[in-house]
C-alpha cells in the first residue's frame, strides 16, 4: 500500500459487495415476481439484470429483490417498483433488456416507461 | 454482482451450535438450485443475540432468522433465496409486525439501545477478507494518521477524546502513549492485550472472531504514535477460531503492505506477530503478560518501572486491550469531538458487556456509558426468565463485585461502578435471581483466583486460600460470626499487600457481597439457613403431606431412592438418603416440594 488513493480504489471496488447489507431500508425497492410462473415466465434474468444494472449506476438507495405471485401470472415476468410518496408502477412481461432501460429512464431519470407497464399492456388496452 | 448475501454468524456461540454445517448446507443446497452465482454466503462474527443462535440474516431483505438447524436450510434456500418467499416461522418474533410485515432489526428492544463502535463490523463483514474491512473505510484511519497527521498529533487526539482502557482499569489511553512516546529508546513496542479470562466474559473474542483488521489498524496507530515498529498480540490458545482468523488478517495486510516496510510510502515500519497464552488467568496483568512473552514463567513483578519506561525486553512498551484498540481507528476518522460527545462526561464512548447468568437475551452488547443497570438487564437482556425477580448483577468477573437490585439504575460508567464497590472490568455481566446465594457466588470466584493465583507473592497465595475456606465453612452451616469478621479483616489485608491486580481485587467478590447480602452470611451462621437455597449442606427437601396426591412420580425420579410412600400418600423423604438433586421438586406437579 503505497498511497490513500490506493486504498480508495480498493474500497470503492469492494463497497459493490457490502452495499446490498445495508440497503434493507432502501428508500425505493424492486420487487421481481419469483414464484413459480415469475420464474417459468424468465424472471430469473430480469432479477439479475436489475441487480447488475442498479449497481453499475451506483444506486445506493435502491433495493433489488424478490417477492411471491401476485395474481397476474399471465403477465410475467412483473416488476413493480415502489417508491414512498409515488404511486407503484408496474412493469409486465419484463425482459433482461427492458430491465436496463428501465433502470435508466424510471430509476435514473424518474420517467415511468410507460410502454412497460400493465396499462399499455393490459386486454384492451391497446 | 451477488444479488443476495446470507450472512452466517461464526461466532464460538453460534459455531458450537452447529452453524458450520449450516455453512456447507447452505452452499451445497444454494449449488443445487443453480443459485451459486446469484446468492453469496458469507461467514461473518457475532451478532451479540446469542441466545438465539445460530443467526442467518438474508440480506438485501434483511430477514433475521434465528435458531436455525441444518434442517432449516432447504426451505430456506427453496422459499427465500428462490422464490422470494420469507420464512416466517424461523424470523426472529420480535422482528414479526404482522403476516407481511417485519421491522427493521435495530428496532428491536435489543438492538435499539444498543451503539456499535468497537463492534461495529461484528455480523456485518467477512473477517476473512480484508476487501470488506476496507470497503468499511478500514485501514483509512491508518492512511490518515500516516499521511497527514504527526505522532504527536496522534497523541493528542487520543488525549482530547478521553478514551480510557476497556480492559477494567479505565486508564486513559493517550496518557499510555504519551509515557510511552516520550521515552528514548532503540525498540518500542505497542501489545495487544488478548487475553480475556474472566469467567463469563467474551468481548475481546467476539471483536478479535468478527473484525480482527481494526485491531491491527490501531496497533499500527499506536506504533506510529509512540515511535514502535513491533507489536505482539497476546491472546489466549482456548481462542482457536480468533487465532486463525487474527492469523488470517495479519497475512492479509502484509500482503496488501498494511503492514510491513514503508506503508502509505511514509517511511513508517510496522509489524505483528501473535503470541498464544496457555489460558493462565494472571498473564492479563500487563507485566505478567510482557514475561509471558519473553519466553518466561508468566508472574507478575512490581511496578514501577510502568512498561512505557521498561515493558517488554526492557524497552518502552505501550499495551492496549483489544476492545480499546477496536475504537481507535474511529476516533481517527471521525474525530476525538464526536467520541466525547457519547457516554459521559468522565467515561466518554461505548462499553461492550457479556450479558449471562439469568437473562433471557445471553449475548453481547454495546452501550454509551452511562446507560443504567436497568436497561441493560431489563430492555436490551429482557430481564429475568422463569418469572425469577433480579436481585444482582456481577460485574468485573472475579475483580468485580455485585450490584444490588436497590442500585439498578446506577448509570453504569467508571467512576460510578467503582463508587458502590464493583469495578467496569473487562465486561462481564453476569445477572443473578432469588435462588442465587450470595455467599456461593463469592465462594465461586474465590475458587476461581485461588486456582489462578499465580503463587508469587504471600498475600494472594495464602490469603485467597484462607478466605476460600472460611467461605467453604460458612456455606457448610459450620461458620461463626467471628469468621465473618475475619473474613473481612483477611480481604483488606489481600488487597493491600499484594504484588499484583489479582491479589488486589481478589477480594471485590467477598467483600461487595458482604457489604449488600451481609445478612445472608448471617443467616448461614447464626440459623444455618441458606435463604437461597442454593447451598447444598444447609437445605433439606421436604414433602408437604397435604399437598401430595402420592401421584409417585417423585419416587419413580429420585436417582437414590430416598423416598417412599403408598400410592395415593403423602410421600416421605429420606433426608439421610438424599443427595438434594432436586429432581423431585422439579418433576412434581403439585408444588409439593420444599426446600426448608
Amino acid at each position: 500500500m503505497k498511497s490513500l488513493a490506493e486504498l480508495q480504489a480498493i474500497r470503492d471496488k469492494a463497497r459493490a459487495a457490502v452495499n446490498i447489507r445495508e440497503n434493507a431500508e432502501a428508500e425505493t425497492r424492486v420487487l421481481v415476481g419469483m414464484a413459480t410462473c415469475g420464474i417459468a415466465a424468465g424472471a430469473r434474468p430480469v432479477l439479475n439484470a436489475f441487480v447488475e444494472e442498479v449497481n453499475k449506476r451506483g444506486l445506493r438507495d435502491t433495493m433489488v429483490t424478490q417477492t411471491g405471485c401476485i395474481g397476474i401470472c399471465q403477465y410475467e415476468p412483473v416488476v413493480e417498483i415502489i417508491t414512498p410518496g409515488k404511486e407503484k408502477v408496474t412493469y409486465v412481461k419484463m425482459t433482461a433488456e427492458k430491465a436496463v432501460r428501465v433502470v435508466n429512464d424510471h430509476l435514473v431519470n424518474g420517467n415511468v416507461v410507460t410502454e412497460y407497464t400493465i396499462g399499455a399492456n393490459a386486454i384492451g388496452a391497446k | 454482482m451477488f444479488r443476495s448475501n446470507v450472512l452466517v454468524c461464526g461466532g464460538t456461540g453460534c459455531t458450537s451450535s452447529n452453524s458450520e454445517q449450516i455453512i456447507e448446507k447452505l452452499n451445497e443446497e444454494i449449488k443445487a438450485q443453480g443459485l451459486d452465482k446469484e446468492v453469496n454466503v458469507i461467514r461473518t462474527g457475532c451478532f451479540g443475540l446469542c441466545a438465539l443462535g445460530p443467526i442467518m440474516v438474508v440480506y438485501p431483505e434483511g430477514a433475521f432468522y434465528s435458531r436455525v438447524t441444518p434442517e432449516d436450510v432447504p426451505e430456506i434456500v427453496s422459499e427465500h433465496l428462490l422464490k422470494g418467499r420469507i420464512v416466517t416461522r424461523l424470523l426472529y418474533q420480535e422482528t414479526v409486525v404482522d403476516e407481511n410485515t417485519t421491522k427493521s432489526l435495530n428496532e428491536t428492544t435489543f438492538y435499539a439501545k444498543q451503539m456499535r463502535i468497537a463492534l461495529r463490523n461484528c455480523g456485518v463483514i467477512n473477517p476473512e477478507v480484508i476487501d470488506e474491512y476496507i470497503a468499511q473505510d478500514g485501514y483509512a484511519a491508518l492512511g490518515k494518521v500516516l499521511t497527514e497527521m504527526t505522532p504527536q498529533q496522534v497523541i493528542d487526539t487520543m488525549l482530547a477524546s478521553g478514551l480510557r482502557g476497556r480492559g477494567g482499569a479505565g486508564f486513559p489511553t493517550g496518557l499510555k502513549w504519551k509515557f510511552a512516546a516520550a521515552n528514548q529508546a532503540d525498540q518500542k513496542y505497542a501489545c495487544c492485550n488478548a487475553d480475556e479470562g474472566d469467567p463469563g466474559a467474551f468481548m475481546d473474542r467476539s471483536v478479535l472472531e468478527g473484525d480482527p483488521h481494526s485491531v491491527l489498524e490501531a496497533m499500527a496507530i499506536a506504533g506510529y504514535a509512540i515511535g514502535a515498529s513491533q507489536g505482539y498480540i497476546y491472546i489466549r490458545a482456548e481462542y482457536p477460531i480468533a487465532v486463525k482468523r487474527l492469523q488470517i488478517a495479519i497475512d492479509q495486510a502484509r500482503e496488501y503492505g498494511l503492514l510491513g516496510k514503508n506503508i502509505f510510502d511514509s517511511g513508517f515500519d510496522f509489524d505483528i506477530d501473535i503470541r498464544l497464552g496457555a489460558g493462565a488467568f494472571v498473564c492479563g496483568e500487563e507485566t505478567a503478560l510482557m514475561t509471558s512473552i519473553e519466553g518466561k514463567r508468566g508472574e507478575p513483578r512490581v511496578r514501577p518501572p510502568f512498561p512505557a519506561l521498561k515493558g517488554l525486553f526492557g524497552k518502552p512498551t505501550v499495551l492496549n486491550n483489544v476492545e480499546t484498540y477496536a475504537n481507535i481507528p474511529q476516533i481517527i476518522l471521525k474525530g476525538a469531538d464526536w467520541f466525547k460527545s457519547i457516554g459521559t462526561e468522565k467515561s466518554p464512548g461505548t462499553k461492550v458487556f457479556a450479558l449471562g447468568g439469568k437473562i433471557t437475551n445471553t449475548g453481547l452488547v454495546e452501550v454509551p456509558m452511562g446507560t443504567t443497570l436497568r436497561e441493560v438487564v431489563e430492555d436490551i437482556g429482557g430481564g429475568v426468565p422463569g418469572g425469577h425477580t433480579f436481585k444482582a448483577a456481577q460485574t468485573g468477573g472475579p475483580s468485580g463485585g455485585c450490584i444490588p437490585a436497590s442500585l439498578i439504575d446506577t448509570p453504569i460508567d467508571y467512576d460510578n461502578l467503582i463508587a458502590i464497590g464493583s469495578m467496569m472490568g473487562s465486561g462481564g455481566l453476569i445477572v443473578m435471581d432469588e435462588t442465587t446465594c450470595m455467599v456461593d457466588i463469592a465462594k465461586f470466584f474465590l475458587e476461581f483466583t485461588v486456582d489462578e493465583s499465580c503463587g508469587k507473592c504471600t498475600p494472594c497465595r495464602v490469603g485467597t486460600k484462607r478466605l476460600l475456606e472460611i467461605l467453604d465453612k460458612i456455606t457448610s452451616g459450620k461458620g461463626t460470626l467471628e469468621d465473618i469478621d475475619k473474613l473481612e479483616e483477611l480481604c483488606y489485608y489481600i488487597k493491600e499487600n499484594s504484588l499484583c491486580g489479582l491479589g488486589q481485587t481478589a477480594p471485590n467478590p467477598v467483600l461487595s457481597t458482604l457489604k449488600y447480602f451481609r445478612d445472608e452470611y448471617v443467616a448461614h451462621v447464626t440459623e444455618h439457613r441458606c435463604p437461597a437455597g442454593a447451598c447444598k449442606a444447609l437445605t433439606n427437601f421436604h414433602i408437604e403431606a397435604e399437598k401430595c396426591k402420592g401421584c409417585t412420580l417423585c419416587a419413580r425420579n429420585c436417582p437414590v431412592g430416598a423416598i417412599s410412600g403408598k400410592v395415593k400418600e403423602p410421600h416421605v423423604i429420606d433426608t439421610s438418603k438424599c443427595i438434594k438433586c432436586g429432581v423431585c421438586m422439579e418433576k412434581c406437579k403439585f408444588q409439593a416440594v420444599v426446600k426448608k
